[in-house]
């Protein structure tokens, strides 16, 4: 049984280490275009690790290393040639935690993929920045104050402010990490309405600690744990009949 | 409930006293040279020439001249070459070359300043056979360099690393991300450091007592002995000269005034609240 749509990210036997500290045990895993992959799993699993090796900040954290194969479309990201820079223009971020450039305000924050990468100027980039906002549900609490400091929002609000900051450049694919942790109950629903639309174009890879969100948004499922990946597949039949008996004990909350 | 009240004054009063036992000495100087000092300032003291010994006015305008042309050369040299360094130490600390330069500057910044005059003579003086501005400047940058290398690497270490990998995510070069977010961010920070550190070379007299030497003319080219305020102060303390000693805390009170008005330029450019 082969899935008909195309794989777009490929990791094979992906390693990552910070100094000798192994923190993935070789990940193997596929995403198609377009698909919603929830990536859960009990905290210091490897979730975040992982979502750093495939735009290759890892590398960035002191003493952080990754070996084995990561492809997209067909592109080796960990080859010798491979420029990481253009490898992240197209594989966007939303961090765990909120950092927006404190020295820019609120629309430079938004612009900044754009303004520093060239890509838009003038009236193109005001209005990709207010679509930016506008998706990331943010764009009415903050239109009357585009110029206040970024520093200045809520803690919830600087979290959408750095999902709209990664949505301006349009990436196809994007990263998320536990992008809703820190939103209430309205900013969330808005967020999964902005997966499932942004879903159409892009490809999403989301850490989340909510089972229930999981459910309600993802194609596909992957439980990590101790960083090895335990189990990988269709959303519904991780939730209903996983094959390992430490997804179900997971998911149905006896342990971790 | 009572004890704890008074416990609560004693320490406070206890402070208190130590703040001011702190501010003694910083008032006395400040008294003393005002004291001293200000019965020479007049305007002939600000412009022109000294006066032979015993005749009256005569002032030290070629010294002021003299640390104005040393601290812009030195901040020429310096500025550029410690925020460079400074980038370096903090932005690329991994990299061999940072680590070298980590050592070389903190070594730098541990030589007496004497010994730092010495070692312009012997490298700069000695060899072109004779004092010059150009000495001088050396000297001042080998203090002024480490200063300006440290403070900048320590204001960039205050960037948060997220606030760095944000950056990178967004698919900019690294070079961007220094310039554009790093520097941009701390740039109110990095003009302070650069402030404190002209500040503290102005009053350096140690380097530039083999180096810039000096003279009793106005400025004669970068090749020639150059009057500097702290020299000046010098040569006039160590006179046996009353109305020289007068002269020197005049050039005192000047000297303090210039560190001042640069404190008070701190003051503006200080960070301000990020939220404000
Ligand atoms: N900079 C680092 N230095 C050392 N160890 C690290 C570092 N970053 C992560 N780790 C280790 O790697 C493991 C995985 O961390 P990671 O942040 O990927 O977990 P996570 O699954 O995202 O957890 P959470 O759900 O709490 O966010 C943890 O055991 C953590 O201690
Ligand atoms: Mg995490």
């Amino acid at each position: 049984m082969m899935t008909p749509s195309p794989v777009l990210l490929e990791v094979n036997g992906l390693k990552a280490f910070v100094e000798s500290t192994e923190i993935l045990h070789g990940i193997d895993l596929g995403v198609s275009r377009q698909e919603v992959v929830a990536f859960i799993g009990p905290s210091g699993c490897g979730k975040s690790t992982f979502l750093r090796c495939l735009n290759r900040l890892h590398e960035e954290t002191p003493g952080g290393r990754a070996e084995g194969r990561v492809t997209l479309e067909g592109q080796d990201l960990y080859a010798s040639g491979t420029d990481p820079v253009q490898i992240r223009r197209r594989i966007g971020m939303v961090f765990q935690k909120p950092n927006p450039f404190p020295s820019m305000s609120i629309f430079e924050n938004v612009a900044s993929g754009l303004r520093l990468n060239r890509i838009a100027k003038g009236v193109e980039l005001e209005a990709r920045v207010e679509a930016a906002l506008r998706e990331a549900a943010l764009w009415n609490e903050v239109k009357d104050k585009l110029d206040a400091s970024g520093m200045s929002l809520s803690g919830g609000q600087q979290q959408r402010l750095c999902i709209a900051r990664a949505l301006a450049v349009k990436p196809p694919v994007l990263l998320m990490d536990e992008p809703t942790s820190a939103l209430d109950p309205v900013s969330t629903a808005k967020i999964e309405e902005l997966v499932i639309q942004l879903k159409k174009e892009t490809t999403i890879l989301m850490v989340t600690h909510n089972m229930q969100q999981a459910a309600r948004i993802s194609d596909r499922t992957a439980f990590f744990l101790y960083g090895d990946l335990v189990e990988y597949g269709p959303t519904t039949k991780v939730f209903t009949t996983p094959s390992d008996r430490r997804t179900e004990e997971y998911i149905t909350g006896r342990f971790g | 409930m009572i004890a704890r009240h008074w416990l609560n004054r004693l320490f406070i009063s206890g402070i208190c006293l130590l703040a001011m036992i702190a501010l003694v000495p910083l008032f006395s100087v400040l008294f003393y040279v005002i004291s001293h000092g200000a019965s020479s300032l007049s305007l002939e003291f600000f412009s022109s020439l000294p006066a032979p010994v015993g005749e009256i006015g005569g002032g030290i305008g070629h010294a002021i001249l003299g640390s104005v042309v040393l601290i812009s050369m030195c901040s020429l040299i310096s500025i550029p070459l410690g925020l460079g360094m400074g980038i370096l130490l903090s932005e690329y600390s991994q990299k061999p070359v940072s680590r070298v330069l980590g050592v070389v500057v903190e070594l730098l910044s541990s030589i007496p300043s004497i010994v730092v005059g010495l070692f312009a003579y012997a490298l700069v003086v000695r060899p072109f056979k004779g004092f010059s501005a150009h000495a001088g400047a050396i000297a001042l940058s080998m203090i002024m360099i480490p200063l300006v290398a440290r403070t900048t690497e320590e204001m960039l270490k205050l960037v948060p690393r997220s606030v760095r990998e944000a950056g990178l995510a967004l698919g900019l070069p690294k070079a961007r991300v220094i310039v554009s977010i790093v520097l941009k961010g701390s740039l109110r920070s990095l003009t302070v450091g650069v402030i404190l550190a002209v500040a503290r070379i102005a009053g350096e007299t140690a380097p530039l007592l083999f180096t810039a030497f000096a003279s009793q003319h106005w400025f004669q080219g970068l090749s020639e002995p150059l009057a500097s305020i702290p020299v000046q102060i010098y040569t006039y303390a160590v006179s046996p000269y009353e109305d020289w000693h007068a002269k020197a805390w005049g050039g005192a009170l000047i000297l303090i005034l210039m560190v001042l008005g640069l404190n008070l330029l701190i003051r503006i450019f200080l960070p301000r609240r990020k939220d404000g």
